[in-house]
């Protein structure tokens, strides 16, 4: 056994607290082996215990299958095991020795876009799977497409059922190159692809003894390696305030913090800063990391801010370096997934939140939808459905200060909220939709895709 | 604590310059769930239990509003098949923070003939009903759980905000998805908000959380002797709720809890691990759930936790 595959029974108190986090999400559906997969990480890191795997044997034994069914340990709810289908964003929990995973396990036919733009949206890394004996099809574009959308860091092609293709270097090479390719014109920044047999076990914990051929990583090995923070150097720093904290106690008369989770980059004690809306500047006199005075923090870390002098600022005020402050506008162009039942129009009168602020908007203008499966681009569509993705103008009540979400995902999305019943009806990414391998020019008044 | 020269001390491919320890992320996500109801909500309440998930949510709101007080009550379904160990702890926390707390008695609901005890005696499901009058009476509008998606499987598909309407139901296919951590608090008057600020976390973090903070908890988490008998194929605690029947026999063993729940329905372990150490270790080579292992309301069927929440539960 190597040392990926051992149990977190073999560590030591202190090992177990050493370990950093990874959210990554799945794409594929169930004729891919999805489930498999998942099911196999979860089983081979000892993540499945007894007595969930004996409740997944009762229960496939019950609906008449041979062995036990893995899909049966995401598919939670009554109406999905009845159906035999996934609904919903399931969450999975699974450690090894040298890091700490959180699945969002995304449905491959319901309600799919919605689900997989769910699962992304939290996502660093996106499995997408395919079946090596089909290679890249519509589905797979769909998949690139929308981890591209999103702006997913690293993209994993796990290239499934080697088996059936009789572990064949040059089955795999050519789907890999295929699909890197495509993901690359989307600009999708980084691309591993594994060859694996989800059902075999091949290169999904342990090396493949079948593939010599292949000198990557597994996909548990790559998921343990792949690095979780960013060049913090290069990122915009931005901390969305969300609540000011003032004690008002006889220890604490003057206290005023500025509460809330840093979104990127980092801030430091002494720097100048200004807050958006409002543009009025202070500079940083303290930060309380939870308890904790330090000289610096940075994202995604939890603090209180204290500023040297008394201005106004409230939740929903944005602080940002003085040096680094974007814009703000009450113009906003997006690409957007459509997330609720009821259809999004133009003329709509919506909240929109960005970062801890939720001001009226209203929807200006839907200049395009898109068809993921080929990319093509329907003008004028008056409105999305449920899974749709387009472009849309929104027109805001206030100024807001949006990144773009090439360069932030935290502070260049949002959501629209339906005022009246509160559904959640959108999700929006600030700017173009896809980066552009090299610099495309802007065609404003155009559909505005840059591909 | 991460401090700046630990977090970039690490060379390893996985401790990269400025990545938060699990931990860390998981300690950052909860507050700032913490302060987006204060930011949005008018009258949050925390769901206090006196277990271990209740105790780490009080430690995070603690941590969250610093130097300032919690800005929330707490709520109390007592089952009246409390743990004493459990119900002392309660009261010093609340004494030792200056909260406020708010008891909803099952008690006087089966003393007024509102609710009927259950043949089997357990009360877990009867909570339902008390919790969510309490909801409404005292117009919460926030309710946090220490629910963790890691639980159960229906709980895995729960959200962070989960939408209650004015009867306090859950419907698993009216959900709001949830993108980026851009949370969805709006509601109609009379509907509230569960608020789960663990979802992400295991029982094993939940552990070591614990044993990184250094917080207190009451001693049934540890192993002690207990006189105890065998129902289910769990160790229940002999008491005035109905246990033991007279062909159960009662013994004495060292065993301690994984789960704290109403008394008849949550089973002790066999343990022997008296130090928070010990029961991170015991925990991390454990083969079963906690829920698997202590719960018989989890066993009633296998929808049993859909079907309870559906209806208000926790």
């Amino acid at each position: 056994m190597t040392s990926t595959t051992e149990g977190a029974e073999s560590l030591s108190v202190e090992q177990l607290s050493e370990t950093t986090l990874l959210r990554f999400a799945t794409a594929g559906s169930v004729d891919d082996g999805k489930s498999t997969l998942v099911g196999r990480l979860l089983h081979d890191s000892k993540s499945v215990l007894t007595d969930q795997l004996e409740a997944v044997e009762r229960a496939s034994a019950g609906r008449g299958q041979d062995g036990p069914d893995l899909a049966l340990l995401t598919d939670g709810l009554r109406a999905e095991r009845e159906q035999g289908i996934t609904i919903d964003v399931a969450y999975r929990y699974f450690a090894t020795p040298r890091r700490r995973f959180i699945l969002a396990d995304t449905p491959g036919h319901v309600q799919y876009t919605r689900n997989m733009v769910t699962g992304a949206s939290t996502a660093e890394l996106t499995v997408i799977l395919v079946d090596a004996r089909n290679g890249v099809v519509e589905q797979t574009r769909r998949h690139a497409a929308i981890a591209a959308l999103l702006r997913v860091p690293h993209v994993v092609l796990a290239v499934n059922k080697m088996d059936l293709a009789g572990y064949q270097e040059a089955v795999f090479a050519s789907i890999a190159e295929e699909f890197t390719a495509y993901a690359t014109e989307l600009g999708v920044p980084e691309v591993t692809a594994i060859p694996i047999s989800a059902l075999e076990g091949d290169n999904v914990v342990e090396p493949s003894a079948r593939m010599d051929w292949y000198g990557g990583p597994t996909v548990l090995e790559h998921l343990e390696t792949v690095p979780v923070s960013h060049d913090l150097a290069h990122c915009h720093a931005r901390l969305p305030v969300q609540y000011v904290i003032r004690p008002r106690s006889a220890e604490h008369p003057d206290y005023r913090g500025y509460a809330g989770q840093i979104a990127a980059g980092s801030f430091r004690v002494g720097q100048e800063v200004t807050v958006l809306p409002s543009g009025r500047t202070s500079r940083i006199s303290g930060i309380d990391l939870l308890g904790q005075p330090v000289d610096v923090a940075w994202t995604t870390q939890s603090v209180t801010v204290l500023l040297e002098d008394d201005i106004d600022l409230s939740r929903g005020d944005l602080i940002v370096p003085s040096k680094d402050a974007p814009a703000t506008t009450q113009d906003v162009e997006a690409t957007v997934c459509h997330v609720a039942d009821q259809p999004l129009t133009v003329g709509h009168r919506v909240l929109l939140k960005h970062g801890t602020r939720t001001v009226k908007a209203i929807v200006k203008d839907i200049p395009s939808r898109l068809t993921l499966d080929d990319l093509s681009l329907h003008p004028h569509p008056g409105g999305l459905a449920a899974n749709d993705i387009g472009r849309v103008k929104i027109r805001t009540a206030e100024p807001l200060p949006v990144d773009a979400y090439a360069d932030s995902r935290r502070t260049g999305s949002f959501i629209l909220i339906d005022p009246h019943d509160g559904t959640t009806l959108t999700a929006g990414m600030v700017g173009e939709s896809f980066a552009a391998p090299e610099p495309v020019e802007d065609r404003a008044d155009d559909d505005g895709w840059d591909f | 604590m991460t401090t700046v020269a630990e977090a970039r001390g690490g060379g390893e491919g996985t401790r990269t310059p400025y990545a938060l320890s699990h931990l860390d992320a998981l300690e950052s996500e909860a507050v700032h769930i913490f302060r987006e109801v204060a930011g949005e909500f008018e009258n949050p309440v925390v769901l206090f239990s006196g277990g271990k998930d209740s105790i780490v949510m009080l430690h995070l709101a603690l941590k969250a509003f610093a130097p300032a007080a919690v800005p929330f009550a707490l709520l109390h379904v007592d089952t009246g098949h409390n743990f004493p160990e459990v119900l002392d702890y309660r009261d010093r926390a609340v004494a030792r923070h200056g909260l406020r707390l708010h008891v909803a008695s099952v008690q006087d609901y089966i003393d007024r003939g509102v609710l009927k005890e259950r043949p089997d005696g357990t009360r877990n499901p009867l909570q339902t009903l008390p919790l969510t009058e309490r909801i409404a009476a005292e117009r919460f509008d926030a309710v946090f759980g220490g629910g963790r998606r890691d639980e159960e499987k229906a709980r895995a598909k729960e959200r962070v905000f989960s939408l209650r309407d004015e009867f306090s139901q859950w419907d698993p296919r009216r959900q709001r998805p949830e993108l980026w951590n851009l949370y969805n608090g709006r509601h109609a008057p009379g509907e509230h908000v569960r608020v789960f600020p663990l979802s992400n976390w295991t029982e094993l973090d939940v552990w070591q959380y614990i044993a990184r903070e250094g917080i207190e908890l009451p001693q049934i988490y540890f192993a002690h002797e207990r006189e105890v008998f065998r129902r289910s194929g769990m160790w229940l605690t002999a008491g005035e709720w109905g246990g033991p029947r007279d062909d159960e026999s009662v013994e004495k063993r060292l065993v301690r809890y994984r789960t704290v729940g109403d008394m008849s329905c949550t089973g002790a372990v066999d343990s022997d691990a008296v130090t928070l150490e010990q029961v991170i270790t015991e925990i991390a080579a454990s083969r079963l759930t906690e829920r698997g292992a202590t719960r018989a309301d989890d066993k009633l069927s296998e929808a049993a936790m859909e079907d309870r929440k559906r209806e208000g539960y926790f």
